[in-house]
């Protein structure tokens, strides 16, 4: 902490005898079972967390499969009626020429999810062994799931405006396909995933390599 | 090890802990304007602001007053070859109408409208108090807790990008335009986002803890 009388060498609350509230950052003395200032429950390290974030990790997964083979969108213009699919709904905008919306949504409905997905594996099984990646690049990731994760709702936001909008009778309108509830669950158990991830493993793992190389 | 018998050794009040990374500090409060960040990951742990109490319950008010407003009046108006429909937010949110689809229409008007609308009710409820120099109010911890358990779902910001991406796809089908609410919800996001930046989420928990000597 730059402000708050830097220590040579970090201290962690597990080593000193402490558990922190990692809601409002309270220290408290290592056995304290609950948060005396914000009632939080407290435990040193979410050992058992890693099992609910592969739970909630395998049902978004699952929910993803049918998000991307179901339509999302049914459009009914005068003679035609389109259904298309995430990924079909971005080529067709690319194919009228607007690449950046199109990059938008393959972002945001595709790159996104998929890092996601193997973001959180990755940070759940890394933790386990000793070393390996910088705990600065395993940080980065886990802000980016953190953070970036909730944007790919806007795919479900932008089926809600357009279903809600183009209702011009006999003329166009569109309707929302199966996909889109997939999808909006496959975020919501993604994001959950990520929040029962305890993100204190991930310096444990860094701690115990530089011990062990001597760098301590 | 001496430092970590050190820190076992003092008041806890006198120390504060990395959520991210576990790493103890004795606790120093920097000035208002300044923040105090975590050596070992770059968490922002305190990052308190002169007024931010006032400031961020004359934005939860506004925030209130332009959420209702804008998820009533109509929003966004299409119109092509004679035929013409105008939606509001609400509209918007409660679009997905069969079967399991239903769920996502609450949930979808949940994360646009009830949960940030929620979420400064709660600021309001907690903060409102401490401002004014009085005990905190009834359940303010419990309040507080919930509000910043709901900060993840609330998506008013994304919503608003969903609006640009989906003008995008609509513009060669018809033509669009803006109801008032459509700005209402523009200035609400730029809100949102303010609040956020005021909000020092360790110094209410501190002045939750102790009401008189702030
Ligand atoms: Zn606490
Ligand atoms: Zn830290």
């Amino acid at each position: 902490m730059e402000l708050v009388g830097t220590p040579k060498k970090t201290v962690t609350a597990r080593a000193a005898g402490l558990v922190a509230c990692t809601r409002c950052a309270r220290a408290w003395p290592l056995e304290t079972e609950v948060c005396g200032r914000c009632g939080a429950k407290l435990i040193s390290r979410d050992v058992n967390s890693l099992q609910r974030v592969w739970a909630l990790w395998l049902v978004g997964l699952m929910c993803y499969v049918p998000a991307n083979l179901y339509p999302m969108l049914r459009t009914q213009q005068l003679f035609s009626v389109d259904e298309s699919t995430i990924i079909g709904g971005a080529v067709e905008l690319a194919q009228h020429g607007a690449f950046g919306i199109a990059t938008i949504i393959l972002v945001a409905s595709v790159v996104i999810p998929l890092g996601k997905f193997w973001a959180i594996a990755f940070l759940a099984l890394s933790v386990r062994e000793k070393g390996g990646y910088a705990s600065r690049h395993r940080l980065l990731m886990y802000e980016v799931v953190e953070y970036i994760g909730r944007w790919s709702m806007i795919d479900i936001f932008v089926v809600a405006i357009l279903s809600a909008l183009v209702q011009l009778q006999g003329l166009a309108s569109i309707t929302p396909g199966p996909a889109a509830f997939f999808f909006a669950l496959s975020v919501i158990f993604t994001m959950l995933s990520a929040q029962s991830f305890d993100p204190r493993m991930i310096w444990d793992a860094q701690a115990d390599t530089d011990e062990a190389s001597g760098n301590g | 090890m001496s430092d970590a018998a050190e820190f076992s050794r003092g008041p806890l009040e006198g120390l504060i802990i990395c959520p991210v990374c576990d790493a103890t500090y004795q606790l120093q409060r920097p000035k208002n304007g300044e923040r105090a960040v975590c050596t070992r990951c770059h968490k922002v742990l305190i990052a308190p602001r002169a007024k931010a109490g006032m400031q961020i319950i004359a934005v939860s008010i506004a925030v209130v007053v332009l959420i209702i407003a804008a998820s009533v009046f109509p929003f966004l108006k299409i119109s092509a070859g004679g035929r013409s429909n105008a939606v509001s937010i609400l509209d918007a949110a409660l679009t997905f109408t069969e079967g399991p689809m239903l769920v996502l229409a609450l949930l979808t008007a949940g994360f646009i409208i009830f949960v940030p609308l929620l979420r400064m009710l709660l600021t309001l409820y907690v903060l409102v108090p401490v401002v004014l120099d009085r005990p905190p109010a009834e359940h303010a911890i419990a309040a507080f807790r919930f509000s910043e358990a709901l900060k993840p779902w609330s998506m008013a910001e994304i919503f608003a990008l969903g609006c640009a991406v989906a003008l995008v796809k609509v513009a060669d089908l018809a033509t669009v335009d803006f109801g008032p609410a459509f700005w209402m919800f523009g200035v609400l996001v730029v809100l949102v986002i303010v609040q956020d930046g005021y909000m020092c989420k360790w110094s209410v928990w501190n002045s939750l803890e102790h009401p008189k000597r702030r």
